[in-house]
This record gives C-alpha cells, sequence and structure tokens, in this order.
C-alpha cells in the first residue's frame, strides 16, 4: 500500500489536509420544455489528493452525471442548477468556458467506457497524443513526441516507438483503453475522472488496466474518481467508496468499512446481493422493486419504499447523517448496528 | 460421457464462419479465404434438470455453442441430440424438440418486439407452436407465466417499454417458459443487469428449476454468478473447452493455468485494496489462434511442448483438462 493510501485509509482526510476536490450541494437537472427534472440531488463529497474515491450504484442513479459536472462536461438540456464544485477550493462550477477548457484535461482528465469515443479514428496516435501534450504543457515538437513515446510505455504499449504511427483500430480493446489512459496522463492532471473503465474489457484485461491505473496514482499523486457499477473493481481499487442511489449519495467512507460494515440498508442490499466464488449460497439476497426514475422519486428516503427496516418517518423528511469518522450514511436506522460480511 | 439420463448431449460441435475479405480484395491482395473457427471440437451433456454453464472471456465461443444448441444456428460439424434425437437447425417443419428448446437472450430491451403488448410476445410460441386451443386458453396460460416470473396478468396489456431492465428480463423468461421447455439456454441473461436485479433473476430461475424440473445451458462470463447457478462448469478459450468438471472442482481445485488465473483475477469483496496479478496479454485473433496450446503466449507454465503440440482434453482428477501441465503451481 502507497504512504497516500495509508494515510487516506487511517484518517479522516477532512482534517489532514485541504482536498483537491469538493462538492456542496451539488444538484444536476433536465430542463425541458420549462419542466425541471433533479438527476443529481444535493450531492455533496471531497476528493483528497491521489486518493481514489469509487462511485457505485445501479444503473440510472446519477454516477455518470456527477462525474459530468465535476468536469464541466455538461451540455444544455442539462445543467447544474444549485450547490458548487470548488478546485483546490476555488468554484469552478461557474468559469468561463474558456478557463473550463484550460482546467479540463490539464488539471481534470476524463476516461470513459468505451476507448474508441475518446479516441479520433482519423487521427494517428502520435497525433493525438502530441497534440494533447502542446495543448497542456511547456514541451513542444521532438519533445512532446518523446513524452508521448514515454506514456505509451508507460501504460504498458509494447513497442511504443513503432506503435506511434498506428491508428486507433489497429489497436486491441485492452490496448486501446491503454491509450486513453496515456492521453489523459498527457496534460499530467491531478484528479481523473473515470467512468467505467473496465466495463468494456475482458476480465483478464480489467485487472490488467486495474493495476495499470493502480501504480499510476501512487506513482504520479495522482486522485481518481472512479465510477462504476461493479463493487468488485471498487474494492479491489479505491480508498473511499460513495454509494449513489436515485440521485443522492446514500453512504460514504472508506471501502473496508463500508464494505464490511454497510450503514444504509440500501448499501447492505446491494453488498449481500452480490454473488461470490466459493459461498455456495441456495439463494441469494435480493432487494425487491426497482430503483424509482428521477421524475418518479418518493418524498423522505427514496429507499423507503424498498426498505426492510422503513418506519412511517422514512417517508415524511430527508432522513439525516448518521456519522462516525469519515463514515457517513443517509438513515435514521443507521446506527443500529450492521451486517458483516 | 453420454449416460441414459442426459437430456442433451453435445458431440464434437463445430461451426466456422467464412470471414474473408470480400473477392475484389482477395485478388489483389492475393489473400485466401479465411476461416475463423468459432467453436472448435466441443462436446458436453446435461442430465435432466442439471445446470451446465459455459464461462470465457468475450468471442471465446459461448454464444455460438448456445445458438447452435438452442438450433438457432446450424453446425457446421458434430452433433447435438435432445433426448437422444438429433437437432438439426436445417429441419423443416417444426420438430419434436422446438418447444422443448427455448432461449434467454442478454439483452432484454433488443430481444422482446417493442411494438407488441407483453400479452403477444409471452402467447407468440404458445399460438406459434399451436399448444394452446382457443383465445381464452392462451390468455389464460399467459396470465400463469407472468405470475410464474414474479408480473402481474394485468401486466399482459402493457408494452415492454413501461418496464424496467429486470422486469423485461422476467418478460423474456415467461416467453421462453411458454411452450414449457425442458431445456432453457440462457445466453448471459443477467449481464445488462444491476446486481440487485441479477440477484432477483437468478433466485427466480432457481425457483423456476425447481418447480418445473428445467434444465439449464448457462452462458456467463462471471464466474461469481457462474459458481451460484450450476452443478457442472465447461470453460472456453478460443472455440475449445480447456477444462470441465463439477462445479465445486472447478472452483476448489481448477487445474488449467486459464481457470486458475482467470479465478484468481476476478475482484472480489473479501480482500480489499489487494494487488492481484492479472493474466498477461489479450485473447488472440481467432482467424489465426497461436500454434499448439492456445493459450501459451499467456500461460506462465508454457514450455516448448505447449508451443507444438495441442493438448487433448483428458481426464484429469474429478474433471477433464486440455493442458500439458495440469494442476501445476503457477
Ligand atoms: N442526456 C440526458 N438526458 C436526459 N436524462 C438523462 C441524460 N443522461 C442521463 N439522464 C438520466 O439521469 C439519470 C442519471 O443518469 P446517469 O447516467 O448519471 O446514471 P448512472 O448512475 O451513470 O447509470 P449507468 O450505470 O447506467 O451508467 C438517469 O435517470 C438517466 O436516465
Ligand atoms: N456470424 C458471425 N460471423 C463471423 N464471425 C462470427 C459470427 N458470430 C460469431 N463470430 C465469431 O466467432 C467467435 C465466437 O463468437 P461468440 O460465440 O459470439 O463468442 P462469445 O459469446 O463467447 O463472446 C468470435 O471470434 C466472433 O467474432
Ligand atoms: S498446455 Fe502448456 S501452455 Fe497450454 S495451458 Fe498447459 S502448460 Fe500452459
Ligand atoms: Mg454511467
Ligand atoms: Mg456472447
Amino acid at each position: 500500500m502507497t504512504a497516500t493510501a495509508a494515510r487516506l485509509e487511517s484518517d479522516d482526510p477532512a482534517h489532514e489536509a485541504a482536498p483537491l476536490l469538493e462538492a456542496r450541494g451539488l444538484t444536476v437537472s433536465l430542463t425541458r420544455e420549462g419542466r425541471g427534472v433533479d438527476l443529481v440531488r444535493g450531492v455533496s463529497f471531497t476528493v483528497m489528493p491521489g486518493e481514489i474515491l469509487g462511485l457505485v450504484g445501479e444503473s440510472g442513479a446519477g454516477k455518470s452525471m456527477m462525474g459530468t459536472a465535476v468536469t464541466g462536461l455538461l451540455d444544455r438540456p442539462l445543467a447544474i442548477t444549485a450547490g458548487e464544485i470548488l478546485y483546490r477550493g476555488r468554484r469552478i462550477d461557474n468559469l468561463p468556458p474558456s478557463e473550463l477548457r484550460a482546467l479540463r484535461g490539464r488539471h481534470i482528465a476524463t476516461i470513459f467506457q468505451d476507448p474508441l469515443t475518446a479516441l479520433n479514428p482519423v487521427f494517428s496516435v502520435e497525433r493525438q497524443l502530441v497534440e494533447t501534450i502542446e495543448a497542456h504543457t511547456p514541451l513542444r515538437g521532438p519533445a512532446a513526441r518523446d513524452e508521448a513515446v514515454a506514456l505509451l510505455a508507460r501504460v504498458g504499449i509494447p513497442a511504443p516507438e513503432k506503435r506511434l504511427a498506428s491508428y486507433p483500430h489497429e489497436f486491441s480493446g485492452g490496448m486501446r483503453q491503454r491509450v486513453v489512459i496515456a492521453l489523459a496522463l498527457a496534460g499530467r492532471p491531478e484528479l481523473i475522472i473515470a467512468d467505467e473503465p473496465t466495463t468494456a474489457l475482458d476480465v483478464s484485461v480489467q485487472g490488467q488496466i486495474i493495476e495499470l491505473l493502480r501504480d499510476l496514482c501512487a506513482e504520479r499523486g495522482m486522485a481518481v474518481i472512479l465510477v462504476t457499477h461493479d463493487m468488485g473493481v471498487i474494492a479491489t481499487l479505491a480508498h473511499r467508496v460513495a454509494v449513489a442511489y436515485a440521485g443522492r449519495i446514500v453512504e460514504i467512507g472508506p471501502v473496508a468499512e463500508v464494505v464490511r460494515h454497510p450503514r444504509h440498508p440500501y448499501t447492505r442490499g446491494l453488498m449481500a446481493a452480490i454473488p461470490a466464488i466459493g459461498t455456495r449460497l441456495k439463494r441469494l439476497t435480493q432487494i425487491p422493486g426497482a430503483m424509482p426514475r428521477p421524475d418518479a422519486v418518493p418524498p423522505g428516503c427514496a429507499f423507503a419504499p424498498r426498505c426492510p427496516l422503513a418506519e412511517p418517518r422514512c417517508s415524511q423528511g430527508l432522513p439525516p447523517d448518521w456519522v462516525e469518522g469519515n463514515h457517513r450514511a443517509a438513515c435514521w436506522r443507521a446506527g443500529e448496528g450492521s451486517d458483516t460480511r | 460421457m453420454t449416460a441414459a439420463a442426459d437430456l442433451l448431449t453435445v458431440t464434437d460441435l463445430r461451426k466456422t464462419f467464412d470471414v474473408s475479405p470480400p473477392w475484389v480484395t482477395r485478388v489483389a491482395t492475393g489473400q485466401g479465404r479465411q476461416v475463423l473457427r468459432a467453436v472448435d471440437g466441443v462436446s458436453f451433456a446435461i442430465p435432466q434438470g442439471g445446470t451446465l454453464s459455459v464461462v470465457g472471456e468475450s468471442g471465446c465461443g459461448k454464444t455460438t455453442v448456445a445458438r447452435c444448441v438452442a438450433g438457432l444456428t446450424p453446425p457446421s460439424g458434430g452433433e447435438i441430440r435432445f433426448r437422444g434425437a438429433v437437432v438439426d437447425a436445417g429441419q423443416g417443419g417444426v420438430p419434436s424438440w422446438r418447444k422443448d428448446i427455448q432461449m434467454i437472450f442478454q439483452d432484454p430491451y433488443g430481444s422482446l418486439n417493442p411494438r407488441w403488448r407483453v400479452g403477444r410476445i409471452v402467447g407468440d410460441p404458445i399460438v406459434g407452436l399451436g399448444l394452446g386451443h382457443s383465445r381464452a386458453e392462451v390468455k389464460e396460460r399467459v396470465a400463469a407465466l407472468l405470475s410464474d416470473v414474479g408480473l402481474s396478468p394485468a401486466d399482459a396489456d402493457k408494452f415492454p417499454h413501461e418496464f424496467s431492465g429486470g422486469q423485461r428480463q422476467r418478460i423474456a423468461v415467461a416467453r421462453a417458459l411458454a411452450s414449457a421447455p425442458s431445456l432453457v439456454v440462457c445466453d448471459e441473461p443477467t449481464s445488462a443487469l444491476d446486481v440487485s436485479v441479477q440477484a432477483q433473476i437468478l433466485n427466480l430461475m432457481r425457483d423456476l428449476q425447481d418447480e418445473h424440473g428445467l434444465t439449464y445451458l448457462f452462458i456467463s462470463h462471471n464466474l461469481a454468478v457462474v459458481d451460484f447457478v450450476s452443478d457442472r462448469v465447461a470453460v472456453m478459450y478460443l472455440g475449445r473447452i480447456v477444462e470441465i468438471a463439477d462445479r465445486d472442482a472447478i472452483f476448489d481445485r481448477p487445474a488449467h493455468p486459464y481457470t486458475r488465473i482467470l479465478i484468481r483475477s476476478a475482484p472480489d469483496l473479501v480482500e480489499i485494496g489487494a494487488r492481484r496479478a492479472p493474466m498477461q496479454g489479450e485473447v488472440p485473433n481467432p482467424i489465426a489462434p497461436p500454434s499448439g496450446c492456445t493459450f501459451h503466449p499467456r500461460c506462465p507454465l508454457a514450455t516448448e511442448r505447449c508451443r507444438t503440440e495441442a493438448p487433448a482434453l483428458r481426464p484429469f482428477e474429478a474433471g477433464q483438462v486440455a493442458c500439458h501441465r495440469p494442476g501445476e503451481a503457477l
């Protein structure tokens, strides 16, 4: 484990150092024909320098929206309608487009699920890498090209000198994702938003990319917001995890805490529903029903209709946060002990 | 292998696809025809009421095996027998196995006709195979099927887009069960679903198996899901079975290096933050598979023999393994 990781796990980072990124009451809405629907509803979280924060939850929970809001890539009809995002203490959610562009790629880079969408099919890898390096660093010409070779080598592309001239389609899926990672590294960012970076890959290649990301973060002190629906990937790679449900973060804390002692009934249900090799269960624990759509989120705790512990007060107002160290859960009954896996 | 009680026996199944470039290109470049061996000599049997899973990385031939068994794709070679009778996709009329073998697909969106109401989607096989004698009878059967999969009979009047992903997969399960099949071929039935919904569908499939004595051919790339559903597991790599054994043997005592590395590298919730030695390399191009054991470029145990001589699938301990060094420490 790296020094950064050890520190993040042992202490409450909020009291350790200044956060790299902070979201406060972040709300993202979709406005159509004058009607607004909130897709992300008042979310607050921090990312410390060098930290890998996992963002997990069911499809439609709002994970990608939260990540996209941070990168400033939301387009109409989507927009941040409340709250703020601070990068090194400075607000970035209201930056003019030019400043936002300077921040993006340079300080905050993105990696998406499908490497083909991140790469331009008609340009060589060399051209794309060199352009990005020249846009975000003082390196020019041959120096930028050398940096491109070094980056390809670093992400594990064999014979990088030779592969520089190749086009995206000439790479396999796994190699393409490595190229995308090299591109994200080009501006030497401090924060990477990785949205389902391994979901489209084979299990064997997924393992390679996970270990690559782990090493790169440790080496460069880079922070990552790791968006995925796969709790296994988070448990392997992330330091802390935030669990999203119906546009809110219902639980956040150190990975080992949240996985072994989940406090929110939704997180408990989620953990119990995941099959594991060797458990040989007769049945899996299932959560009845389905997550509500954004335009039909029930009042109070959005999980209440599916929750085995729900009481009348759960549907009335938002539950207060249960807090223990840097572990937080938005549930009236979070304090009543927890299952141990 | 073939016991009297086996509902399905697959022997030396082969399926090749012609993936040659167009004729003009071939003439211009002097290339010959290119043949992709998607399934290259696969054999297995499933007893009545059992579940055999086929697991492996994308492109290894799982879906092709599933489609051949379901009679949707004609094999290029080998034989598929259901209750002793040959299953042949090219057969005319409505062969006897048609109502007995049904398939559930990965994509709960694409596999349902969006313009049909759920009642018609589920009732279609009943009508198509002439299993219902009156409209009332079909309607009653559809209502029972919807209840069986945890939906309401009133859902018959709705359209697929009115349902969530998990509910759509329930509709697909109801449709597959409409002809009261004995064998259900499930191709990644939960891969597009969230884990909480996956748990609902896997439990449902297990309940239906208990109630109706169903037999499953289950296709997945998710080892934990396979461990949950299976009695027996076949691990495929580049069109071939490299290891086949009972579920416990595969997961507790895997013998093929590929199986062992796959299991070892699957992320779990037990060893939090653990670094795992990932598998080397990527799946090779199936048009030009490596010589000898096709896994040799990625195998930590590979020797000269592995590079030249293809290992046959041979009995090893409780199962069968295609490897020159089965069970050896990695
Ligand atoms: N461009 C868009 N226009 C309208 N609604 C959208 C748009 N993008 C997302 N949504 C809606 O916002 C909600 C949150 O979406 P988001 O993509 O953030 O979910 P997610 O948690 O990333 O899900 P997944 O696991 O499927 O990627 C969903 O209800 C989704 O349907
Ligand atoms: N209709 C087809 N034409 C050409 N190649 C095909 C066709 N269907 C499958 N293949 C190829 O056959 C191999 C096995 O495919 P498939 O059975 O779909 O694998 P899996 O389901 O394990 O991912 C792959 O290399 C795939 O590209
Ligand atoms: S035959 Fe050789 S290369 Fe193939 S899996 Fe066994 S040891 Fe590895
Ligand atoms: Mg998403
Ligand atoms: Mg497939």
